[in-house]
């Protein structure tokens, strides 16, 4: 083995020595850092994935959502503004939405009700999300009833499930007829929620965008475009949960580097002063130092990494749950899509272990070049 | 004349040195991270599957949002949300709901003139 290894091995297995009779405090060094690598990593796992999972699903979400404002509040929308908007050129499958929410006092739960555009369910039956069924307790042949807008008790027959691994955009979906959700929620013939519509030639979206504010001013488009920026935005590095949750781990890595660059030990100290003393150089005892930091910080970048990969894809993000449920009472369960992105690894590992080792060898090269006389009193 | 009994000399059994066994652990974490990952990106006919199927519900359904938030519906349905919708009780009350903390207004309607 060639000398040079065979010397890093020995400052190794000395400073390995070194920290496993301060073991406890050193294990403790390496629980916490490693909590705080998870955190760190389940959060960019988590908001990796989740974008990625809203991007290609919102791939496929109606091209222009056209919504009729009143008093800066969203109001139902009359057919005639359907055929207006589909004599304009490039805009076709113009089409009334009908979806709105209801909240279940039973489960304390809020539903959407949504009629879907082709083989919607016969009147009197509906298809239910699995997030709902779960909740309600509902299977397939159940009756499920709630109050309709005049307090009247309107009862559906569960005619079908929606597979649970769409629960990400269907977990609270009751799909029903158009006459049962007209009369359920009192909306006459000719009003619609809102309208979607495709356009013909992709780079002409905003240009039927205007036409449609123009010939309207009361409405306001939503594009396609805009849906997929408001999800990539949500899980944005510098914003939301992203943020809430960032923010403190960065605090609390903070303070645990400071801590470390702030000072070392009368112990620690003595301990280098005796090493220099029995002839060992500055270097010999910055190399050791830098192992000690570089051993700690990637065992416990390495453990973090994996057991957020495991809680992310796994547990489906389980510990943020709460964050993201609020105070609702039904939240999907959803499997993400594996996926790392490794220039993000790369950063979180910038991050991480390069500050902790730069902070474990400082203080520890301003001990070593002083003289150990000094040092060791 | 004594007997002297003889004991057969003590096995000092050779305990792994520390750097064996540190370069051991970490490369075994390494190794599995790797591991993990390869396989991440190898296992993704089943997730395309599933996505595909998705994507055709949320074509035919003409969805546009994930089902995340459900306690209030400027959360549920985030992209259809307008500047208003967080103050609905009352002009000027404060947003209550707590995902409407850790969820940012969609940046399509925080490009707009001043309202006052």
């Amino acid at each position: 083995m060639p000398p040079w290894i065979e010397r890093q091995r020995h400052l190794m297995d000395y400073t390995l020595a070194a920290m496993a009779r301060r073991w406890g405090r050193n294990l403790g060094l390496v629980a916490v850092y490693t909590l705080l690598v998870f955190v760190l990593a389940s959060v960019m796992m988590f908001t990796d994935a989740i974008q990625r999972e809203a991007g290609q699903l919102l791939e496929q979400a109606p091209e222009v959502v056209v919504q009729r404002m009143v008093a800066g509040r969203h109001d139902l929308i009359s057919a005639d503004y359907m055929d207006a908007i589909a004599a304009i050129r490039g805009a076709r499958q113009v089409r009334g939405r009908l979806w709105g929410y209801h909240f279940d006092p039973v489960t304390a739960a809020n539903y959407t009700f949504m009629v879907p555009a082709a083989n919607a369910p016969p009147a009197g039956r509906v298809h239910i999300g699995a997030g709902l069924a779960r909740a309600r307790g509902a299977a397939v042949g159940d009756v499920l009833s709630f109050r309709g807008h005049d307090g009247a008790l309107f009862s559906f027959d569960i005619e079908g499930l929606l597979r649970a691994e769409s629960e990400i955009i269907t977990a609270d979906a009751i799909l029903l007829s158009e006459e049962d959700f007209r009369a359920f929620f009192g909306i006459r013939p000719g009003l619609f929620t809102d309208i979607s519509l495709q356009v013909r030639n992709p780079r002409e979206v905003t240009k039927v965008a205007e036409k449609i504010v123009e010939r309207f001013p009361d409405t306001r488009p939503i594009l396609r475009s805009e849906m997929q920026r408001t999800y990539a935005s949500l899980f944005d590095w510098r914003q939301g949960l992203v943020l809430t949750v960032f923010a403190g781990a960065l605090l609390a890595f903070a303070i645990l580097a400071w801590d470390k660059a702030a000072g070392l030990s009368a112990e620690e100290r003595r301990e280098i002063g005796i090493l220099k003393a029995v002839g060992w150089e500055t270097t010999d005892i910055i190399a050791m130092k830098t192992w000690e930091g570089a051993l700690v910080s990637l065992t416990a970048f390495l453990l973090g990494v994996l057991l957020a990969y495991g809680h992310v894809f796994g547990t489906s993000a389980v510990m943020f749950e709460p964050v993201l449920k609020g105070w609702a009472t039904l939240y999907p369960r959803f499997v993400l899509t594996p996926h790392v992105d490794l220039f993000q690894l790369a950063v979180l590992a910038f991050l991480t272990v390069v500050p902790y080792t730069a902070a474990t060898v400082v203080p520890n090269w301003k001990t070593a070049v002083t003289d150990p006389d000094a040092v060791m009193r | 004349m004594t007997n002297r009994q003889t004991h057969p000399p003590p096995i000092r059994r050779r305990r792994p040195r520390p750097s064996n066994l540190a370069v051991g652990v970490t490369g075994g974490l390494a190794l599995a991270l790797a591991g993990t990952l390869a396989a991440a990106a190898l296992s993704n006919e089943e997730a395309a599957a599933r996505m595909a199927r998705n994507q055709a519900l949320v074509a035919a359904l003409e969805l546009t949002d994930l089902c995340l938030f459900t306690e209030a519906r400027y959360t549920r349905h985030l992209t259809q949300a307008d500047l208003h919708t967080p103050f609905q009780d009352a002009p000027f009350s404060l947003d209550h709901f707590p995902s409407g903390s850790v969820v940012p207004p969609p940046p399509g309607i925080t490009r707009h003139a001043p309202m006052d």
